[in-house]
């Protein structure tokens, strides 16, 4: 028999457990030609703004050991022709589109959210607690516990549709972050975002990435997200979403183990297009081979 | 159409010190253009990490090739592929070049070979070619070169061939003038040479190919960015062929 996959994040019930990270994913569309976007379980968009961005200038990449360095710079086309131009296109799928969002300071995020929410084909929002103004007070929103609550609680007061917090990597103490926004209403948690990282040029003794820091993705990152997913996932009630260096159905079950509800996948989209469906079949496999009627029965069962 | 697949190594050998020629079968017959690339990656690895970017070099029905010199890891771990070993291949990607509709001028600097000889192939015995290596040992394909073009200006710059100095001054001096559309790949200080040497050539139109580090090839990670006048583009997907006077060098 086919075990039931079906999980809830939010209102949003999503036909597996597995997604595409942003910044992965491009806009979804891309991928269209190597795989069926309807077989997952959603898609979280390239992180967007309120007006278009240009992202930092290059080199923005470097390969480390198992993962990458990146410094893009959240580089988008801003909500306007976000929702112009490819939310008609994802529209078409049947999977649940979830557009991940941020801000240059906590206003715009407001009216960011304030937009999303009343854009038709925008299933759930994702906000991306990393501000990129470095002038902006707003850019530790993500790591300081009062800033982290004043965002959210400003943010849910706009939007009705489900609201998924992404936390960074950097953050001193999960389980606090994690009640925070379980407290103010958020409806589900993603984590983790990248690792703050640099790699230097000896030679020239200088950073390699531009800015000079990047964020470290990929199977590099991986034993760290499960690590934070398991804190979060015993501190808080509502669904998290683990993100972190999958590459295969193994790493994502172990993820779902640790208490995420779904899974992210992400730099993996890079290397093998095609990631996220394996990953979906694999987690089918297993609950089969395992014996498991419904993945509920999977989550969160790691033992002592 | 983007496309996934394995490709299985029918040869892989190093023509001179640190320059290789790969050879792989694929699936099934493939159309691609003079220009493009594809992206290589070693099966099941996660270190290293990312698949890497090569130049279609040649191409029939379902045999490819790519020539690429050893510079990190990754080219140093493909080098070292054995006949019959599979590797992950996704492509062909990005913008080729406009196909030459007369005679053409084609300027290759070293391993920048390895993105214009297919055009040449294709578009054969109309290409005055100005090939410039470091070295003798490092002019490759001559034969087959001489074979394919209209007429061919080979220069070291050691000078133990037809020409001593650097490609673009064998160019200044013996192309220039021939007023051809101009196809070119090399350096970054052959193209910046050769931008200087158009100032006054503005009705000439010359292609460059570039190279950046990538993760995906098909234009989502954003990381193979280069300053244009229009603003970054991606080399992957608006490239990796760009007019001469779009880019910011």
């Amino acid at each position: 028999m086919k075990p039931k996959c079906q999980v809830k994040i939010g209102q949003l019930i999503l036909k597996n457990p597995v997604l595409t990270a942003s910044g992965t994913f491009g806009y979804g569309v891309e991928y269209s030609s190597f795989l069926d976007l309807n077989l997952l379980g959603g898609i979280v968009t390239k992180g967007i703004s309120l007006n278009p961005k240009e992202g930092n200038p290059p080199p923005r990449i470097y390969e480390t050991p198992c993962g990458m360095i990146n410094s893009i710079g959240l580089q988008n086309i801003g909500f306007d022709v976000f929702v112009k131009e490819k939310l008609p296109i994802l529209k078409r799928f049947d999977t649940k589109i979830v557009v991940n969002f941020f801000g240059e300071n906590l206003d715009e995020y407001i009216e960011l959210a304030g937009k999303l929410d009343g854009t038709e084909g925008v299933h759930a929002i994702e906000m991306n607690v990393s501000c990129p103004n470095k002038k902006s007070e707003w850019r530790k929103m993500g790591l300081k516990p009062e800033l982290l609550r004043e965002a959210i609680k400003e943010v849910r007061k706009v939007t009705k549709k489900t609201l998924i917090i992404k936390l960074s990597p950097q953050i001193a103490d999960t389980e606090e972050m994690a009640k925070i926004c379980e407290e103010e209403g958020a409806d589900a948690i993603s984590l983790i975002n990248t690792i703050p990282a640099m790699v230097i040029d000896i030679k020239k003794r200088k950073s390699i990435i531009g800015n000079p820091i990047g964020g470290l993705s990929g199977p590099a990152i991986r034993a760290v997200a499960v690590r934070m997913v398991w804190e979060a996932a015993k501190a808080v009630k509502i669904p998290i979403i683990g993100v972190g260096g999958i590459t295969n159905a193994e790493d994502a079950l172990q993820f779902l183990i640790a208490g995420a509800t779904a899974v992210a996948i992400g730099t993996a989209n890079f290397i093998n297009p095609l990631c996220s469906i394996e990953v979906i079949n694999g987690i089918e496999r297993f609950l089969i081979e395992e014996g498991i009627e419904d993945i509920y029965d999977l989550i969160g069962t790691i033992k002592q | 159409m983007n496309n996934l697949f394995k490709g299985t190594v029918i040869k892989n050998q190093a023509l001179t010190e640190g320059i290789y020629l790969i050879s792989l079968k694929i699936p099934q017959s493939i159309d691609a253009k003079p220009g493009q690339f594809f992206m290589l990656r070693l099966n099941e690895r996660l270190d290293p990490f990312l698949g890497r970017p090569f130049s279609i070099f040649d191409l029939q029905g379902d045999r490819i090739s790519f020539l690429y010199r050893v510079r990190g890891k990754g080219t140093k771990i493909l080098s070292n592929l054995y006949e019959s070993e599979e590797i992950q291949i996704t492509g062909p990607f990005g913008k080729w070049y406009p196909f030459p509709k007369d005679d053409y001028t084609v300027i290759a600097g070293g391993i920048g070979l390895a993105s214009v000889f297919f055009l040449m192939k294709k578009f054969p015995q109309r290409a005055y070619l100005f090939y410039g290596t470091r070295e003798k040992r490092e002019i490759l394909f001559y034969d087959e070169l001489r074979k394919i073009t209209k007429s061919i200006f080979i220069s070291t710059e050691c000078g133990s061939i037809e020409y001593r100095g650097i490609v673009t001054d064998v160019f200044k001096e013996k192309g220039l003038d021939l007023n051809l559309p101009i196809y070119a790949c090399g350096p970054i200080g052959m193209i910046k040479e050769l931008r200087n040497l158009l100032k006054n050539k503005k009705a000439l139109s010359c292609y460059v190919a570039v190279e950046e580090r990538m993760a995906c090839g098909f234009g989502v990670c954003l990381g193979c960015v280069i300053e244009t006048n229009n603003g970054f583009k991606r080399v992957c997907t608006e490239g990796p062929v760009f007019r001469i006077d779009e880019l910011k060098l």
